[in-house]
């Protein structure tokens, strides 16, 4: 494909997206409205993940992909090979050789490095969206620093249900500043957004970018008497074995029966191949 | 076992190639071309170029081809190929009044200058099957008349001479751009109606209709509705003047509405406007519509919470392309979320079970 330029946008756009980047950066937790342009995949399908990943890949990156945790989901497929045509870098299944990695829903296990950069997926950059349908109200919510609102929901599942009935896209706060919805990632991740790497974000529908710096402070919301419990399945992956892990749960037979893997097939292989 | 997850790879090429297969039907029939979609299907070449943001009906007529007829696909096709391209300017804007028009309507006024032209219209058809079109009929050449000498003016301007309609306030000299900067709210006019010309045909007609029907009535009259072709204009800076750069076929709707004045505005009339790529009537009265509604601030008129009076609700969701999209992605794997949604409610409800056994107990 000679007909595009390197990684498809052209410069201005990558000049322009890198300039929301580094606004993100600065500002962390803050969502920094871009102009998302209409890429050749669907709106929802990871328009904006893939806008910030072509504003920050360069020719010498290696570069993965995973949708829910694993290289081989169709949609992941799809991102990888769009970047191989567009961009001809290369690309890797393994979290620790690549220096840029693309994800949607999921942090990998294995400890990202300085030297990384995460992009996120996000559907709804929004964390107030949901208690708030108002874009006009919710960003004069962030400027005030106004999350009651949040704890309140927050409150009402512990009286209702007994806990916090909210289980991926778990709201963080960032830096003591912004609360911050990290994409629908499971709960059990977001201890993991403290991290060497640097996390970039990106809503290509919302038109929005945000950012969280190496070494930034992110805290689950929660109380003091309900703390914040980063939980998976109490089972252990059947393939490798490990106890840590996140976990899929797969039905396997038509009695119901059910196993479980690791939702992030590299670590899964890697331990399997270690083990061999 | 079963393994999910591999053999994605080989999936998509093979889903890919049996998309091709489809498309291509029936292979003992002949096979359409560009050009007999472009003339034949004029009216879905038009409706792909006006949501596509891009007029170029031989495009157009590709991305309705390679999508299999299905209109919002064939939008999305053009938008994508759209982005790629390099924007050099604005035009001047374009002066709708000296078009050539080939239908031009009013439904104010019986008569007026430049007349009433009913032009190529399905209005007054009566809405039968016609069986000669699947024996594949010639059509005789319908009658001609010479085209008029001067410009037809504007219904509007003749209201404007009594006062009786309210005055625009001119914008900026260029516009912003939808696609090149981020919708922030409160959007002025332009943006807004940039936004309802690229919206989605259903969605703006069902927003319009809301408010015939009550939901921040307007009462609009349509005082004239044109199509025809306009030239369009450039300013090219190593001229230092204005040169045509093409011409572009245009529906556009004015609507004169009621007004009862407010607290800011004297009685007068008051529009809303509509313009759309190609022959699209029903867009540009929708449009027209909408903008109408979305005035009421500037003014002055009471928010009655409809949602049409909404500018956050409307234009975002106008978009086709971002809710097809949106909407469509559910399709994708969401095991992770859902599992974590699983090991909730199973712990929830083993705790309600427990609380309901206690109290049984």
């Amino acid at each position: 494909m000679t007909d595009y330029n390197f990684a498809y946008l052209d410069e201005q756009t990558k000049r322009m997206i890198r300039r929301a980047i580094l606004k993100g950066l600065a500002v962390p937790g803050y969502q920094v409205p871009f102009a998302s342009r209409e890429m050749p995949m669907p709106y929802g399908w990871g328009t904006g993940g893939v806008q910030v990943s072509a504003a920050v890949l360069t020719p010498d990156d290696t570069f993965k992909v995973i949708d829910q945790g694993a290289d081989d989901t169709t949609n992941a497929v799809s991102i990888r090979r769009f970047f191989e045509k567009t961009a001809g870098v290369a690309v890797t299944e393994k979290t620790a050789k690549a220096s840029v990695i693309q994800t949607r829903h999921r942090i990998p296990e294995t400890d990202l490095t300085e030297d990384q950069i995460l992009v996120y997926q996000v559907p709804i950059p929004e964390p107030l969206r949901f208690l708030e349908p108002s874009e006009v109200e919710t960003r004069k919510m962030h400027a005030l620093e106004e999350y009651g609102l949040m704890h309140v929901k927050l409150y009402e599942d512990i009286s209702q249900h007994g806990a916090i009935a909210t289980a991926y896209a778990y709201p963080v706060k960032v830096e003591g500043r912004y609360v911050m919805d990290p994409s629908p990632i499971p709960k059990f991740d977001n201890p993991k957004l403290n991290m060497a790497g640097i996390q970039l974000f990106g809503a290509g529908r919302e038109q929005r970018i945000y950012a969280v710096p190496p070494y930034t402070q992110v805290v689950s919301l929660d109380f003091e008497d309900h703390p914040f419990e980063a939980s998976k399945a109490d089972h252990a992956c059947d393939l490798c074995g490990s106890t840590t892990s996140y976990l899929d749960e797969l039905i396997v037979d038509d009695e119901g029966g059910r196993m479980f893997m690791c939702s992030d097939t590299d670590f899964c292989a890697a331990r399997r191949e270690d083990a061999a | 076992m079963y393994v999910a997850v591999k053999g994605g790879e080989r999936a998509i090429d093979n889903a890919h190639a049996w998309l091709a297969e489809e498309r291509r039907g029936d292979t003992s029939i002949a096979e359409l071309s560009i050009a007999q979609i472009r003339e034949q299907l004029s009216l879905a070449v038009n409706r792909v170029m006006a949501e596509g943001s891009l007029y170029d009906p031989d495009l157009a007529a590709l991305a309705i081809k390679q999508a299999r007829g299905d209109m919002i696909e064939a939008i999305f096709l053009l938008r994508a190929y759209r982005t790629t391209l390099p924007r050099f300017g604005g035009s001047e804007p374009v002066e709708t009044e000296q078009m050539a028009c080939d239908r031009r309507v009013s439904a104010t006024f019986k008569d007026a200058p430049g007349g009433q032209v009913l032009g190529p219209t399905f209005d007054y058809t009566h809405r039968l099957l016609d069986f000669k079109l699947a024996a594949e009929g010639e059509v005789d050449p319908a009658p001609e008349a010479p085209a008029p000498d001067a410009a037809t003016p504007h219904i509007m301007d003749f209201l404007n001479r009594e006062d009786l309609i309210q005055p625009e306030p001119t914008g900026e000299d260029i516009p912003p751009d939808l696609t090149r900067t981020p919708l922030e709210l409160p959007a002025d006019r332009a943006l807004r109606l940039q936004s309802l010309t690229r919206g989605d045909e259903g969605f703006i007609l069902g927003m319009a209709y809301s408010t015939q029907r009550g939901y921040a009535r307007n009462h609009a009259f349509v005082a004239e509705l044109r199509i025809g072709t306009v030239p369009v204009e450039m300013e090219i800076p190593e001229l230092g003047f204005s040169i045509e750069i093409g011409e572009v076929e245009l529906t556009e709707c004015e609507t004169v509405n009621q007004f009862q004045g407010s607290k800011t505005e004297p009685p007068q009339f008051t529009r809303g406007y509509g313009l759309v790529f190609g022959l699209s009537e029903r867009k540009a009265i929708s449009m027209a519509l909408v903008d109408r509604a979305l005035r009421w601030k500037e003014l002055g008129e009471d928010d009655l919470g409809a949602p049409a009076q909404d500018e956050e609700f409307v234009l975002y969701h106008a978009d086709n392309i971002q809710a097809t999209g949106f909407l469509e992605h559910i399709k994708l794997p969401h095991y992770v979320d859902f599992q974590s949604e699983l090991e909730l409610i199973r712990k929830l409800r083993r705790e309600a079970m427990g609380q309901a056994q206690e109290a049984a107990e």
